[in-house]
């Protein structure tokens, strides 16, 4: 304790004594970085959480709780300019809710098993391998035709998404599709959620785009709508069937994080998008490199203890 | 013939009275330790004396060691092989009872001062301190997972041996302070002492020391477990007054 010092912070669920300053730091930094690319940054504080030491159940559980406030904090300026689809939220939010309790489901038979960290490394390397190359070869290109007026393609596309029954009418994204894609892609969102303790902007913003077809204006606004209460219900299937929500973590990661995401935004209105979108396609790809070298590299310590009963 | 031995029984116990009549009195620094939100560890100091009721034999050297150790606990072991190029458990062996903290802090190598049988009797050594049985028949080597039960608590600081950490004075005051790591779990301590002189315990002392959350750590930790769901939203309730309060702020400053 004392005010030139470290100072270190008892978190009751996690059982580990932390630098609070270092939390402080960590919830800054990534959201600066979250709200200069519009991103949770939920994919770069649970690897960053195992780093430091905190259990990985507690790590996913907690940055669960963390993304509902800077969804929150997010989706209010949204609201404000009316750039949030509800519908098209509500219903991508019913697939959300069932992929959450599918992937909490899967976590918690996993963790049984000893296998929950790897599940939750691999499915950071694949998803962000793949979302990080395909946004870095997407923006190179859009750098080298920046010059070229006139890119803009049609939106209106008929594709096989067409095809689906169950159609209905999105006003605010101005489309008549099938309810089948949005709550597929909810699901998917929602496992991904519960098992790597992120929001799935990064997977989510890309599909709404390409895959069903939404307007740019409306995305990061719905998308954020929809977070919230997936990451929501999240936390709450974890802290009953874990008990690995740590309240005094996720206060002072979201204390950081709110105040580094206000200035994040102000950083991010001054790059231009094809900048910003090759910066945030390298830092994805080396957390990913980060995770994978991890993974095939033979660990110094090939032994690991974890509690029975308890997390 | 019976008072001949009757009287050789009596001897004999008298005998022995005068070889282990040593008695040891310990006091400790402090017998509860409270973690509060700020705890970042502790240091007990742990003294006492020896009373010799008879006259101690002193040809060889007395020893003290002190032992504090947490309320065991079952731990699963892992161990990571090379799968498809990538590391991942493989096998995995539950360690029936081992303590998340350990300290043995004596007046000298605990070799010398204890024998195998004494250490047997008394689980003294850390290695006597974890007890694993029911090692699964797939894995070959259970020894294995045991040293790295104790390699790696050793690493964090959790399990402590220290040598010469013990001052013994004229053979009779003694002292040592442990410091204990920040990540300590709840639950009674228990700290022993034991008077040792050729390998053998002359006497031995024990009590508890309390270590359990307090205030606002206590509070949390009940609340999450007691009433997970009131827990959930709450810590909800938090992050949507965080991030409406942050957006609300920041609107201001920028306006």
């Amino acid at each position: 304790m004392g005010l030139c010092g470290p100072m270190y912070i008892y978190l009751p669920i996690a059982e580990v004594s932390v630098n609070a300053f270092l939390l402080l730091g960590l919830g800054g930094i990534v959201g600066v970085l979250s709200g200069m690319f519009g991103v949770g940054g939920g994919f770069l504080m649970t690897p960053l959480l195992f780093f430091i030491g905190i259990p990985p159940a507690v790590a996913v559980a907690t940055e669960a709780n963390q993304i509902v406030a800077s969804s929150f904090s997010g989706v209010l300026a949204h609201v404000k300019r009316r750039t949030v689809d509800f519908k098209m939220g509500g219903v991508l939010l019913i697939g959300g809710l069932i992929g959450a309790g599918m992937g909490v489901f899967i976590f918690n038979y996993l963790k049984g098993l000893g296998q929950v960290d790897l599940l939750v490394k691999l499915c950071y390397v694949v998803f962000l391998g793949i979302i990080g190359s395909l946004m870095f070869i997407e923006s190179l290109r859009a750098l080298s035709n920046v010059k070229r007026v006139g890119t803009s393609k049609p939106r209106h596309k008929r594709t096989w998404i067409h095809a689906l029954p169950i159609k209905m009418r999105f006003r605010v994204s101005g489309l008549y599709i099938s309810v089948i894609p949005p709550i597929s892609i909810g699901i998917l969102v929602g496992v991904l959620a519960a098992i790597m303790g992120v929001g799935g902007g990064f997977i989510m913003v890309p599909a709404m785009i390409y895959i069903l077809g939404m307007p740019t204006k409306v995305v990061v606004g719905t998308s954020l709508f929809q977070i919230i209460f997936v990451t929501a219900f999240t936390t709450m299937l974890h802290a009953t069937t874990n008990y690995t929500v740590d309240m005094v973590l996720a206060v002072l990661l979201l204390v950081g994080g709110v105040i580094g995401a206000q200035f994040g935004t102000v950083i991010g209105a001054k790059l231009k998008a094809e900048q910003l979108r090759i910066l945030l396609a390298t830092m994805v790809l080396l957390v990913c490199a980060k995770l994978a070298f991890d993974l095939i590299v033979e660990p110094s310590e090939i032994f690991n203890l974890s509690g029975i009963g308890g997390h | 013939m019976r008072t001949v031995c009757a009287y050789f029984l009596i001897t004999l116990f008298c005998f022995a009275r005068a070889v282990f009549s040593q008695e040891i009195v310990m006091g400790l620094s402090k017998n509860e330790i409270g973690i509060t939100a700020f705890f970042d560890g502790s240091e007990i100091l742990v003294f006492g004396a020896v009373k010799a009721t008879d006259e101690l034999s002193l040809n060889e050297p007395l020893g003290v060691v002190v032992a504090i150790a947490s309320p065991r606990r079952a731990v699963m072991v892992r161990r990571k092989e090379k799968k498809f190029g990538i590391w991942v458990n493989v096998d995995s062996v539950e360690i029936d009872l081992a303590p998340s903290f350990y300290a043995v802090a004596t007046t000298g190598p605990l070799s010398q001062l204890l024998d195998t049988v004494e250490d047997l009797r008394h689980s003294i050594s850390v290695e006597r301190m974890i007890r694993s049985v029911g090692a699964p028949m797939s894995v070959d080597d259970p020894v294995a997972f045991t040293k790295a039960i104790i390699r790696i608590r050793q690493d964090q600081g959790l399990y402590q041996t220290l040598p010469g950490a013990v001052t013994l004075q004229d053979n009779t005051l003694f002292s040592t302070s442990v410091t204990l790591p920040a990540n300590l779990v709840e639950g009674a301590y228990t700290t022993r002492i034991f008077l040792t002189q050729d390998g053998k315990v002359l006497a031995q002392q024990e009590t508890k020391i309390d270590v359990r959350k307090v205030g606002i750590e206590r509070w949390l930790y009940n609340l999450a477990h007691q009433r997970p769901a009131t827990y959930g939203l709450l810590s909800l309730a938090i992050a949507i007054f965080a991030g409406w309060s942050a957006a609300a702020v920041f609107r201001v400053i920028r306006t």
